[in-house]
């Protein structure tokens, strides 16, 4: 690959100083920090109505809130969570800042939508905000019907209008990324050269485009019915009540990979990084990401076991669930041997990395008992689905998304952050998430329904929920503290070279850290292998040796 | 403070179920460590100016062979499980045809059972231990869901069609009820207790009316019947199909031909909904003359009843009419 790498030039950064220059910005990197800022946003209201949802859960009877308000929090939680967080936070902001600069070029195809998306999200985000401060939300992020379109009161409406819109600035983002990838990659830059964070972007753009439209039309069908009173889910006007579900899951279980795609994107990177070694089994990598995302299309069912689909609807379902758990699990074992031969550097990135790949693959195997139809029935509705899916969705995305952050924060801002802390820091998320969501499986197990404000009738339930709180105290700890030192590193931090990790790809290896406001001199030309690290080679040099004289 | 740490095993579906789940939780486990292994492993031998200098000569970047069995290894157990998870699901979702019924209504926020001779409770339902029992249920407003954890069973409860599940208690005692599918403000309260009583004591429970609450006046196919002659539904159903209106004698598990030349079989969920829309489906030979009732659900499970005690028809030779 070529290199151009020049410091004197004015990066991203400096290019503007008024609030006009970051509000109106094309710069898909501006656009990225925009993003990075207003989903920290959303992410930390998310996490206060979890803490919420937690504490009172430690009394079997409630202390701290009424039935109504445990119910908004945990809904706030909720659509916060997935729509303002888990479906946006990846994508927009290490997708958006880095495809222009992993492919060489310099910007997305579309860089005014681009913009519009983030105003898209703003908008969504703001409605929901209004929402949860004029009366709340209190039907979970699912929002079944009958209970969302007739019997709940407060701002479901407006709720739903608002993740309606969001819907649409996935939308703008997906097919920004599926042009861009298409039609904007530098000479030399082949398919099969393309990273896998790339190629993991490819797969969730086309699910984006395939499955959002979908969702954002149920819910509009939910606010008619709400609003005009006419008659689709709900059986009193002469609709059908568990076609909202089929609906609902057709794009929220593809979304589930919206969510995770994403992140495995990113630990693909990482491995590859942190073992100096090419990701093991590229082409499976790659091609999975793409037989994911079709399958994940015919498997929503799953999530109606027990809603009165006929029994054989179930058995299908239940049949390509476990089709779509072996590329997952593939991939975990591709991950792990992208060590073999290697040289494993535990930097905090990598932690990360290390940390999701537990997490993900008690995530993924949780999923065969939701999978397997039989099983599932005593499961279905309980803490067990929500340990399952937050070891997917926090074990998997979140982590990944520290880990992204962690990665390629230098490139963002030219600093760096005190890793001795980061490093002990992932490793305290990894142990809080572990006390949290462990003993969920088991008070799951036992039969504690999920949404429950109360469990007297079942003491027995108490001491899980204590030890889940505990596990979330330091979770939440853990979440703060990075926050603190990242803060800090963007104004004080130490000035970071162009390639603090020595990482391989046009974003380390053609451009400066921060990158100047068109990512690159002139158009890079790519000529090697993506991944071209040399593990032996390195480990030679740190010894002061050459291949030659080995 | 205790630790449970599995739920009692108190129906019959309650054994097999859990063989399955403890054979998931092996296979996890078992997994899980072998990732943890080989990530540590890995780390230790391949970390970074390490000591002693490892071979990491021609490295491997890809292995179709270990690609593809392990996702065939893979495949073949999830099989397995998916196979035996499926038996199990179509034992759960076929009752037997000697399952004593039971009517379970549900709505914001309690559960209302009916037993077949009248006796009726709230956030309780009695059962006996060894026979098997069939829920038939629908809920009056939202969806809710009848869990009941130690059976290892549960099932949705929906608005405006029947929903069923079926399981043999095989243990004496009091079990939670919940349920399990939020349904609003009070939805973690909505739930209660089943007993599973020795048969002896059921059937002192039933008689008595279980002493708690008073069994209805009537049974539930009278309550039915009063409302057909309150309503005067026998002003046009008559024992023979008649120019007016169908005969309703022997109607239940029969099948139907309507006007649009679908047929159907006469269910709940087709009686329910010929008082309720008459005008959906149309039988053949006969116009849309019958107005819609808005019945209760437990009206309308009356009613069922009833019509479910008429014997069977009278062959007619009527024009166009049934069979
Ligand atoms: C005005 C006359 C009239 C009255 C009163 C009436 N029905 Fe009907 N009913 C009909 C006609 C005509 C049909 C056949 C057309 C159709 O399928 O809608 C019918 C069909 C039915 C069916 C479906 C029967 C089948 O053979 O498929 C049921 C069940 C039923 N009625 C129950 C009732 C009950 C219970 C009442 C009283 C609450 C009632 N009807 C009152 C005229 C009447
Ligand atoms: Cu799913
Ligand atoms: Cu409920």
């Amino acid at each position: 690959m070529t290199t151009h790498v020049a410091t004197e030039e004015k990066n991203y950064l400096q290019e503007g100083h008024t609030l006009a220059s970051w509000l109106l910005t094309k710069d898909h990197k501006r656009i990225a920090i925009l993003y990075l800022i207003s989903v920290s946003f959303f992410f930390f209201v998310g996490s206060i109505a979890a803490m919420m949802v937690r504490l009172e859960l430690t009394s079997p009877r409630g202390t701290l809130m009424s039935n109504e308000t445990y119910n908004k929090a945990f809904s706030a939680h909720g659509v916060v969570m997935v729509f303002f967080f888990l479906v946006v936070a990846i994508p927009a902001i290490f997708g958006n800042f880095l495809i222009p600069m992993q492919i060489g070029a310099r910007d997305l195809a579309f860089p005014r939508l681009n913009l519009l998306s983030w105003y898209f999200y703003m908008a969504g985000g703001i409605m929901f905000l209004i929402a949860m401060m004029s009366g709340g939300v209190d039907a979970g992020w699912t929002f079944y019907t009958p209970m969302s379109s007739i019997y709940s009161n407060g701002q479901i409406t407006l709720a739903l209008v608002g993740a309606f819109v969001v819907g649409f600035s996935s939308i703008f983002t997906g097919v920004n990324f599926i042009a861009t990838i298409h039609k904007m990659r530098a000479p030399g830059m082949t398919w099969w050269r393309l990273p896998l964070f790339v190629w993991g972007h490819y797969a969730t753009s086309l699910i984006v485009i395939l499955g959002t439209p979908v969702v954002a039309i149920t819910l509009l069908l939910v606010v008619f019915e709400r609003v005009a009173k006419i008659g689709i889910f709900s059986p009193e006007l002469g609709g059908d009540p568990v076609l909202f579900q089929h609906m609902f899951w057709f794009y929220s279980h593809p979304a589930v990979y919206i969510m995770v795609l994403p992140g495995m994107a990113v630990i693909s990177e990482i491995m590859a990084c942190f073992s100096r070694n090419k990701v093991f089994g590229y082409h499976f990598v790659a091609l999975s990401s793409l037989g994911i995302a079709a399958l994940s299309f015919i498997v929503w069912g799953h999530h109606m076991f027990v809603s009165s689909q006929s029994m054989y609807q179930g058995i299908f379902f239940s049949f390509t669930s476990f089709l779509v758990a072996v590329p997952s699990a593939i991939k975990v074992f591709n991950w792990s041997l992208t060590m073999y031969k290697g040289s494993v550097w535990l930097a905090s990135p990598m932690i990360y990395a290390l940390g999701f790949l537990g997490l993900f693959t008690v995530g993924g195997m949780t999923g065969l008992y939701l999978a397997s139809v039989g099983t599932d029935v005593h499961v279905t509705g309980t803490y067990f689905v929500v340990a399952h899916f937050h070891y997917v969705m926090v074990g998997g995305t979140l982590l990944a998304f520290l880990g992204a952050l962690h990665f390629w924060w230098p490139k963002f801002f030219g600093r760096m952050y005190p890793e001795g802390v980061a490093k002990w820091n992932a490793m305290l998320v990894f142990i809080g998430f572990n006390l949290t969501f462990l003993p969920q499986f088991v008070v799951g197990w036992l039969g504690m329904p999920r949404r429950y404000h109360y469990y007297y009738f079942a003491p027995e339930f108490q001491v899980y929920h204590v030890m889940s709180t505990l596990g979330a105290s330091a979770l939440a700890i853990s979440l703060i503290v990075p926050a603190f030192y990242l803060t800090y590193s963007l104004f004080k931090g130490p000035k970071s070279p162009p390639n603090p990790w020595a990482a391989r790809g046009l974003e380390w290896e053609a451009a400066a850290s921060p990158p100047i406001k068109h990512n690159f001199h002139g158009v890079p030309v790519v000529v090697g292998d993506v991944y071209g690290y040399d593990a032996e080679a390195e480990e030679l040099a740190l010894r002061g040796m050459t291949k030659e004289e080995a | 403070m205790n630790f449970p740490f599995a739920p009692e095993q108190a129906s019959n579906f309650a054994v097999e179920y859990d063989t399955l789940f403890y054979l998931i939780t092996a296979f996890t486990v078992l997994t899980t460590l072998f990732v943890f292994v080989l990530c540590l492993g890995l780390i230790i031998k391949y970390k970074r100016g390490s000591g002693k200098p490892e071979d990491r000569r021609n490295p491997m970047h890809h292995n179709t062979v270990i690609e593809i069995a392990s996702s065939g290894g893979f495949l073949s157990i999830g099989l397995f499980i998916f196979v035996w998870g499926a038996k199990m699901y179509l034992d759960m979702r076929q009752p037997p045809a000697n399952a004593m019924e039971i009517n379970v209504i549900g709505k914001r926020w309690m559960w209302h059972a009916q037993h077949d001779n009248g006796v009726r409770e709230n956030n309780e339902l009695h059962v006996p231990v060894g026979v098997p029992i069939k829920l038939t249920m629908i809920s009056q407003d939202v969806i809710h869901s009848f869990y009941v954890p130690q059976f290892r069973v549960q099932f949705m409860v929906v608005p405006g069609r029947y929903t069923q599940m079926w399981f043999t208690p095989t243990k004496a005692g009091k079990y939670n009820l919940f349920c399990a599918m939020h349904c609003g403000t009070q939805h973690s309260e909505m739930g209660g207790y089943v007993y599973a009583l020795e048969p002896k004591d059921f059937a002192k429970w039933k008689e008595t009316g279980g002493n708690r609450f008073q069994p209805k006046p009537e049974l539930p196919a009278a309550a039915g019947k009063q409302l057909y002659d309150d309503f005067m539904c026998g002003s046009c159903h008559t024992e023979k199909d008649n120019q007016r209106a169908p005969s309703l004698y022997g109607l239940y598990g029969r099948q139907r031909q309507f006007t649009d030349g679908s047929t159907m079989v006469a269910d709940h969920d087709y009686i329910r909904q010929s008082l309720l829309a008459p005008e959906g489906k149309i039988n053949k030979g006969y116009e849309s003359m019958m107005q819609p009732y808005s019945f209760t659900e437990e009206q309308i499970l009356e009613l069922i009843e009833y019509i479910k005690t008429l014997g069977t028809p009278v062959p007619t030779q009527v024009a166009g009419g049934a069979q």
